[in-house]
């Protein structure tokens, strides 16, 4: 009896909520082209784990602002970008961009550096219909959440690739691994670089975790093999461990590495002499557009940009071409804009969105030399 | 074996920092029942202390040897008054609490300083080396002999240091009155204040001197590696599973526990598998409360009404 | 008032049953649960997503600290891996859902199917967080307390080394250490699906605490020694109340799942827990409606900070300052007011009336 009661009222009640809850209507479209402004949004990790890449690479994104608003803006208007800081955490990022998109209004975001906070915020996005681009992201996966995420950067899978390649030019025989297993970018360089580099020619493959101090067990066992070289891929607090400890160890070979390397302090670390690592950039790139912003960048900060700072200028730089090629501020035309950007000439070298979303660019190979700025040992070109 | 045999050199410098961290768990544990989920903090304080310091004495033109004894003179001073501040502030107040008031405190404490830590006007959440000079002159090597084992100044000093410190500790606990009423307290808090011991004192000691050596091991793992204000997290809880592992409240045990962790944790590396070896700790944790909650060296204590 | 040591008043512990007949109020509890539908679809076509998104992200905090708040509060035992079995609920959920392809119905319809997959790939999460719960909880729940907070703490390190280490379960992705993408977001059924856990699970808290048997988990909280005296099974409570913490926290990190889209292994470390701890903390542990004021307020606050934040630059430390409002609320607390916000009151002096009425009638 109670329960019949129980399950007959709960029964009405439910079918009244579905009506009432089908009847409502849906939310309204919003014009863009309406404001005064351009509005658009960044999610950057100013604060946190990974401050230095957030604050980079807003460095270098409001410099490319200042620029576009003292030339005059875009479609005659003044561009504005509002800054979320996501505290270098995921779910913060989730509502950092949100905020982005549903107060602000933005018309796109830029952002992250972080491929799992890129991940996080781009479901948002994704979901939203507001097109992202993301300066360094470079896991494969990030521009796969959907047709409206992009990036001006390289993937691990060709980054690591090219590294593989240089090996082999360098003709480096006997290669030793050092992947940090806590660190998806780590792991992604590290699977490229198996795939694309004789499996003999591995002698060993080790794993440290990020919060390590101590690297000493992995390097004596690396030791013992005697590689020709040692990749290691990784962020370049570890690196500067890492290389210090090997060379304590008597461990005088090369390591090289990706761009998580790029810092000043590998730069003026005295055991990383020698060391390569792939890049995105060269501050000694001789092409114009290079050295305008190193000029202009070193004048505004006063000291040199690293591949974040060059990122976050690119960044903005491809997104105002877009949002002059789409000759409108709304969030459809500017992804459209996007997918169709061509040989854009960046600071960071030209730029071009391929189907899946991905910037096509070369990669350069610096020489770390003790100098502030490294040496550029190679160029790789998008073909190879 | 030669390979085995360097290994075994790093499991031992690596566990003689523990030691020193550990120590001061132990001690703490052993007169109070509390867990100073703070002390892997002050450890860091010591490190990041050092680092200003020997910034300072570099950037002032002063010899290896002077630089070293500001360095570790220097952050002794510091973490000492700051462990007896911890005490006296965050503790004291709570003397008669539930053990678990005092826990949480703790990790407040212990968060108060990681985040402090980490502000860009106290240090920066960037990780920071110490000056290449000083680096250098620790992590020279002795005696390269002709069978490539490498064995650092810092290695030797590191263990040389903890041993001597374990001693002189347990010097003071077994043969001074300082030890003697120390040990009183550790044995009945409420019988030992009714004997006339001044528990306020000797608590306050105990966290000094263990802040103390905590110091001592922040330095070194600050030349050894950098000052990063999370260094005490990982190194903290290792050393607590440590003073565990040799029977909490046990002075040799808490060395002879370190030790133990670290040269597991290295071989583990080594041999076992390296991405694993972060794991290792807490399972030895796990093991021992299943099989000997007391530990190593630790006396078993029923709990009493 | 130090209402932790304090021995309370007898007739604070005696047994509640409320006059309103079960059916009552399990049927006033199904009317709650199918009216917040409604509710949710209102919401969903009104409210500006950013606000909707923050509340939603409230209940799964109200979730967290009310299944903590078992653990602390009210049987006395302190854990810092809420946040691991967290993890357990949200990975489980997550990989379930993305593996087989279960998404929102379009518009977020409610269709029958469609929502028992949902939920029961959330239970299924919540199961396997309890399981673990167990397996923590026997070995160290027997011995000192304190111990729990070390074991707990490394069994959510172990657990964050295993989640990078792994990048599938036989045909299921885990995603290692990039963490788990591509999970369907819930976006339109999510705040229904997050308040309605939340009801639930306060439900269930509330009437464990104020049943005849959650005398023994306070019994336990106020004196071990004594409760086993008086015949507690000490150990058998305290687990039961870990394995029950342990299940509501897989259910929050199930929905939290759908929330992102994305698992990141890091969110669920040691940080976490500790943000719960504080909530159950300042709330007053113990008091069933202080923690989840103390859950939004907290929730809130960084999102406070963001609008502080554009007051005073970009540069402002934001994170780092919300993490010393964090420790110093948790020294400050412990050392002047150890019960919290509301202390052991609830919200509602609904119980208090009973306790009177129960004293009096036993006078």
């Amino acid at each position: 009896m109670k329960f019949t009661k129980a399950a007959v009222s709960g029964a009405l009640a439910l079918a009244v909520a579905i009506f009432a809850g089908q009847g409502a209507c849906r939310k309204k479209t919003f014009d863009y082209d309406a404001r005064s402004t351009i509005v658009l949004g960044q999610y950057a990790s100013l604060t946190g784990g990974t401050a230095d890449f957030g604050k980079s690479s807003n460095d270098g994104l409001q410099l490319a602002l200042e620029q576009i608003n003292a030339s005059g803006g875009l479609l005659g208007k003044q561009v504005s970008v509002t800054t979320e800081d996501d505290q270098s955490n995921s779910d913060n990022a989730v509502a950092a961009v949100s905020k982005l998109i549903n107060r602000d209004k933005v018309s796109a975001v830029i952002g992250e550096v972080a491929s799992t906070r890129s991940l996080s915020g781009g479901g948002i996005c994704q979901s939203s219909r507001i097109p992202m681009l993301s300066p360094a992201s470079t896991n494969p996966q990030v521009t796969k959440t959907g047709d409206y995420i992009f990036r001006i950067c390289f993937t691990d899978d060709f980054q690591g690739k090219i590294c593989a390649r240089f090996a082999k030019d360098q003709g480096w025989k006997r290669v030793a691994m050092l992947t940090d297993t806590a660190n998806a970018y780590s792991k992604g360089l590290a699977t490229a670089f198996k795939e694309n580099f004789p499996v003999d020619m591995i002698v060993a493959d080790e794993n440290f975790k990020a919060e390590d101090k101590n690297f000493e067990a992995q390097l004596n066992k690396i030791k013992a093999t005697n590689p020709d070289a040692i990749y290691l891929p990784a962020y370049y607090t570890e690196v500067g461990l890492i290389v210090t400890q090997a060379r304590r160890a008597g461990m005088t070979m090369p390591f090289f590495g990706g761009d998580g390397w790029d810092s000043p302090q590998t730069q003026s670390n005295p055991d990383t002499v020698g060391c390569f690592y792939s890049d995105h950039y060269s501050a000694n790139d001789p092409s114009e557009a290079t050295q305008k912003f190193v000029k202009a960048f070193a004048k505004k900060y006063g000291h040199q940009p690293d591949a974040m700072a060059v990122l976050g200028y690119d960044a903005m730089g491809v997104m105002a071409q877009a949002i002059k090629d789409a000759g409108s501020a709304d969030p459809k035309a500017i992804r459209d804009a996007l997918a169709k950007i061509k040989n854009y000439d960046g600071a960071s070298g030209q730029i071009t969105i391929d189907e899946n979303r991905n910037a096509t660019k070369s990669i350069v190979i610096l020489n770390v030399t003790g100098k502030p700025v490294p040496d550029l040992a190679k160029r790789y070109d998008p073909g190879e | 074996m030669g390979q085995f045999a360097q290994q075994l050199i790093v499991g031992l410098s690596v566990g003689a920092t523990y030691a020193l961290i550990a120590l001061g768990y132990t001690m703490v544990y052993g007169v109070l029942r509390l867990i100073n989920f703070a002390h892997g903090d002050v450890y860091m304080v010591g490190a990041v202390v050092g680092f200003y310091l020997a910034r300072f004495a570099v950037g002032a033109g002063w010899g290896v040897a002077a630089s070293l004894l500001l360095i570790f003179g220097g952050a002794i001073v510091v973490c000492v008054v700051l462990g007896f501040l911890i005490e006296f502030l965050a503790y004291r107040p709570l003397r008669n609490r539930p053990r678990i008031v005092v826990l949480i405190t703790a990790i407040g404490v212990s968060l108060l300083l990681e985040n402090t830590a980490q502000l860009q006007w106290v240090f920066g959440a960037q990780p920071q080396k110490y000056p290449t000079a000083i680096q250098l002159a620790l992590n020279a090597r002795i005696g390269s002999a002709a069978s490539g084992i490498v064995v650092t100044r810092l290695d030797v000093l590191s263990l040389g240091l903890s041993l001597a410190l374990m001693g002189a500790l347990s010097w003071i606990v077994l043969r001074t009155r300082t030890g003697l009423a120390l040990r009183a307290v550790s044995y009945r808090f409420d019988t030992a204040m009714l004997m006339g011991i001044n528990t306020n004192r000797i608590i306050s000691f105990t966290f000094m001197f263990g802040s103390g050596l905590a110091a001592v091991a922040g330095c070194m793992d600050g030349i050894r590696y950098n000052a990063d204000p999370l260094m005490g997290i990982q190194y903290g809880l290792k050393a607590f599973i440590a003073a565990v592992l040799g029977g909490i409240g046990s002075i040799p045990g808490a060395l002879l526990g370190a030790l133990l962790i670290g040269i597991t944790e290295t071989m583990v590396k080594a041999y076992v598998s390296s991405s694993w070896a972060d794991a290792v700790a807490f399972l030895v944790l796990v093991l021992i409360l299943l099989i000997k909650p007391s530990g190593l060296f630790g006396r078993h204590e029923p709990e009493k009404v | 008032m130090n209402a932790i040591t304090e021995h309370a008043t007898p007739a604070r512990f005696i047994a509640i049953r409320p006059r309103v007949p079960a059916w009552i109020a399990n049927l006033a509890l199904a009317g709650l649960l199918v009216g917040l539908w409604p509710i949710n679809r209102l919401l969903v076509d009104q409210i500006d997503p950013y606000f909707l998104l923050i509340a939603t992200t409230i209940g799964v905090s109200v979730i967290l600290a009310t299944s903590l708040n078992l653990v602390i509060g009210i049987s006395g035992q302190f854990s810092l891996g809420h946040a691991a079995f967290m993890a357990i609920g949200a990975y489980t959920t997550g990989i379930i859902l993305r593996h087989y392809k279960i998404v929102e119905p379009a518009h977020g319809a409610f269709q029958l199917a469609a929502a028992g997959e949902f939920a029961g790939a959330i239970l299924l999460g919540a199961l396997f967080a309890a399981i673990a719960g167990l397996f923590i909880g026997i070995p160290t729940l027997r011995l000192r307390g304190d111990y729990l907070a070390i074991a707990t703490l490394g069994f959510g390190e172990i657990l964050f080394v295993a989640i990078n280490n792994t990048e599938n379960i036989g045909p299921f992705m885990v995603g290692g250490s990039s963490g788990l993408y591509g999970v369907p977001i819930y976006r339109d059924t999510r705040f229904f699906w997050v308040w309605g856990f939340a009801i639930v699970c306060i439900v269930c808290t509330w009437r464990i605490v104020y049943s005849s048997r959650g005398k023994a988990f306070l019994a336990l909280r106020e004196d071990e020694i004594a409760a086993a005296a008086m015949g507690v099974d000490t150990t058998w409570y305290k687990v039961a109340a870990f394995v029950i913490g342990a299940f509501f926290a897989g259910i929050a990190g199930g929905l939290a799942s759908v929330i992102s889209g994305n698992l990141d292994p890091g969110s669920y470390r040691f940080i976490k827990s500790v943000e719960i701890v504080v909530m159950v903390v300042l709330g007053g542990s113990g008091s069933i409606t202080g923690v989840i004021l103390a859950a939004a307020l907290l929730t809130m606050l960084p999102e406070g900070l963001r609008f502080l934040k554009e007051a005073t630059g970009p540069a402002f430390p934001a994170d780092q300052l919300r993490m010393i409002i964090y420790s110093l609320t948790l020294i400050l607390l412990m050392i002047l007011r150890p019960t919290g916000l509301l202390g052991r009151r609830e919200l509602f002096p609904m119980r208090r009336r009973f306790a009177r009425t129960a004293a009096g009638g036993t006078a």
